[in-house]
């Protein structure tokens, strides 16, 4: 486990140029912080390299502050390893974009809809970003922080009498 | 639907006609996908959209499914959630930890206790807290029983979705048996919010251990007559064997977890690769099986109810005798009979309640469990104040929910209520 953490720390090194690739001991699991132009190929790495044949979740946080207001959680997980590592990408306040994984793992797809559906983040290249449990008219995303608890007057349209 | 007609004109034609919702719009484009379009020679030479659910008693819950035909073979599949959406990860943002546990027994709603364990595990790792040891190993009977509980039911209604009715019946009578040892233990039966933060809430008493020991002797019996019933019935193999088959890397890629990625060949079982409560110390296998289709997935899961009950036995000969709840008294709630004695306790009692545990500012902790459907992670994040700032549910219905489509597809149409059957979701733990 520690030993694996070394390797994928030398290999995510400023040395093999991947500057801005930070490691955090937080959380009771390895998390790598990625800047959000390399995510799919670092995630691609530790897929082929590092063994990690399966994303298991895709956790959306909405910190809620001015600048790099959300983020994106990878939950990675090596059958061959048994052990679990955390990718972290922190997304804009404005337009919260980031690469779909779904080429890398084909679990990103429903994954990565229930946090567009939840927190309003936009999944580049996603094959299918519906939303995941709201109706499809609906305009609003619940989870974020400025969303009330009790919901929307008015925000659902219902079918006429 | 012609050949000549691109994805856009069927969609337009279909909309003329129909005025469908841009909802239905989407699902149409969803399925009209060029990865779903396929060609069958000597079948109907036309396509036919049906919609399955969410009324219908087979997809197990609120889950529709809108299957694309081509004469009795499915081309493609869209499965539509959220018909039993209730925001919990939002209402878990304005609630203490506490507060909280009741709700978790609605998501997994067959076996509620292995969630209140997953979840007061992952509090606890945020609170940094540690049960004593006799709850920890009553826990771990929890998570064992809900799992046989949970086990049951998939049993009845697996069979019963492939025309087997009296497997019901008898599948549950014994969990009803499991329920009434849960009345003992916990003071419920079906929504039992057991766990506490650092403890239980209530003790296992020896007549409940009695109760246990008696139901595991009479248990394997029975169960191998609901296999008789079943097992050597030509049409139950018939409709089950090489129906639903996904490949090993489509599993994995997927992210199937649990028993239907165990059915799949990939020995990966939480309680051994990640052991969390006392299943270190506990001897038992991981059964795996390497057909992958819904046959493979039924015996995986009956011999799980096997090694379940060898490690139940084990936890009631290990139990050892002690407090239940942790003597952190700032964190864990005090007994009563010393809230109403005792000034300390009144304290407590008062700022938990109230006020919530607060873990450090920009805490964060994830712990999953290995429940009857796979892994059930919560991965929560502390602000310092006595609610959670965000409570993530990784649910493992949901996830194995998405690899239906790649089951179903190409399959006849009497297959898919037996491929729901054998993955087993259930839809409260999918919407959340």
């Amino acid at each position: 486990m520690t030993e694996l953490t070394e390797q994928i720390k030398n290999k995510f090194s400023e040395a093999n140029g991947f500057g801005g690739v930070v490691f955090s001991e937080n959380i009771n699991y390895p998390m790598i912080e990625v800047p959000k132009d390399r995510l799919i190929e670092i995630a691609t790495i530790l897929r082929d390299e590092f063994q990690f044949e399966q994303l298991r979740d895709v956790v959306s946080v909405d910190r809620f502050t001015k600048n790099e207001r959300f983020e994106c959680l990878y939950n990675l997980y090596s059958l061959t390893h048994k052990t679990r590592i955390f990718l972290k990408v922190k997304l804009d306040s404005k337009k919260p974009e980031v690469e779909s994984l779904y080429p890398v793992w084909q679990s990103a797809n429903w994954s990565e809809r229930e946090a567009y559906d939840m927190m309003g983040i936009t999944f580049l290249n996603h094959p299918d970003l519906r939303r995941m449990y709201m109706m499809e008219e609906y305009e609003y995303y619940p989870l974020r922080k400025d969303y009330p608890l009790m919901g929307l007057p008015g925000a659902v349209t219902l079918p006429k009498k | 639907m012609s050949e000549e007609l691109t994805k856009e004109e069927f969609i337009t034609e279909t909309k003329e006609e129909s005025h469908i919702s841009l909802a239905q719009e989407k699902i149409l484009r969803a399925l009209e996908s060029d990865d779903v379009r396929g060609h069958f020679e000597g079948t109907l030479d036309n396509q036919l959209v049906l919609n399955m659910g969410p009324q219908h008693p087979a997809t197990h819950g609120v889950l529709q499914l809108v299957v694309s035909l081509d004469g009795e073979t499915v081309v493609g599949t869209v499965p539509v959630l959220g018909y039993l959406h209730r925001g919990y990860e939002k209402l878990a943002e304005n609630m203490t930890f506490h507060e909280f546990i009741p709700h978790t027994d609605r998501l997994d709603y067959l076996s509620p206790l292995a969630n209140n364990v997953g979840y007061i595990l992952a509090i606890e790792k945020l609170l940094k807290i540690e049960a004593t040891p006799r709850a920890t190993w009553i826990r771990t009977m929890c998570c064992e029983m809900a799992r046989l509980a949970s086990h049951l039911v998939w049993m009845g209604s697996m069979a019963m979705d492939v025309g087997a009715l009296t497997v019901f019946l008898w599948s549950f009578t014994e969990r009803e048996k499991i329920l009434d040892i849960l009345d003992i233990l916990t003071g419920v039966r079906f929504t039992t919010s057991y766990t506490r933060i650092g403890g239980l809430a209530l003790d296992m008493s020896d007549e409940c251990k009695a109760r246990l020991v008696t139901f595991l002797d009479q248990f394997i019996p029975k169960l191998e007559d609901c296999r008789n019933l079943i097992e050597r019935n030509k049409i139950f193999i018939n409709r089950c064997e090489g129906v639903g088959y996904i490949s090993k890397e489509d599993s994995i890629s997927l992210g199937v977890t649990g028993p239907n990625l165990r059915a799949a060949g990939v020995a990966s079982d939480l309680r051994k690769d990640a052991p969390y409560l006392n299943y270190s110390e506990l001897d038992f296998d991981v059964p795996t099986l390497t057909e992958s289709d819904v046959l493979a997935r039924y015996y995986v899961r009956i011999k799980e109810m096997y090694e379940t009950v060898k490690i139940l036995r084990q936890c009631i000969a290990k139990l050892p005798e002690g407090p239940i709840n942790s003597p952190d008294a700032k964190q864990v709630l005090p007994d009563k009979g010393e809230v109403y004695s005792k000034m300390e306790e009144l304290i407590h009692d008062f700022m938990i309640v109230n006020f919530g545990n607060a873990p450090e500012k920009g805490a964060e902790a994830y712990q999953a469990i290995e429940s009857a459907k796979g892994e059930l992670g919560f991965y929560a994040i502390s602000d310092g104040k006595g609610y959670p700032f965000r409570l993530k549910i990784r649910s493992p219905s949901f996830v194995n929910l998405g690899a239906l489509s790649t089951m179903i597809k190409g399959g006849m149409i009497s297959d898919i209520v037996a491929i729901i059957g054998s993955i087993d979701p259930v839809m409260g733990e999918a919407d959340k």
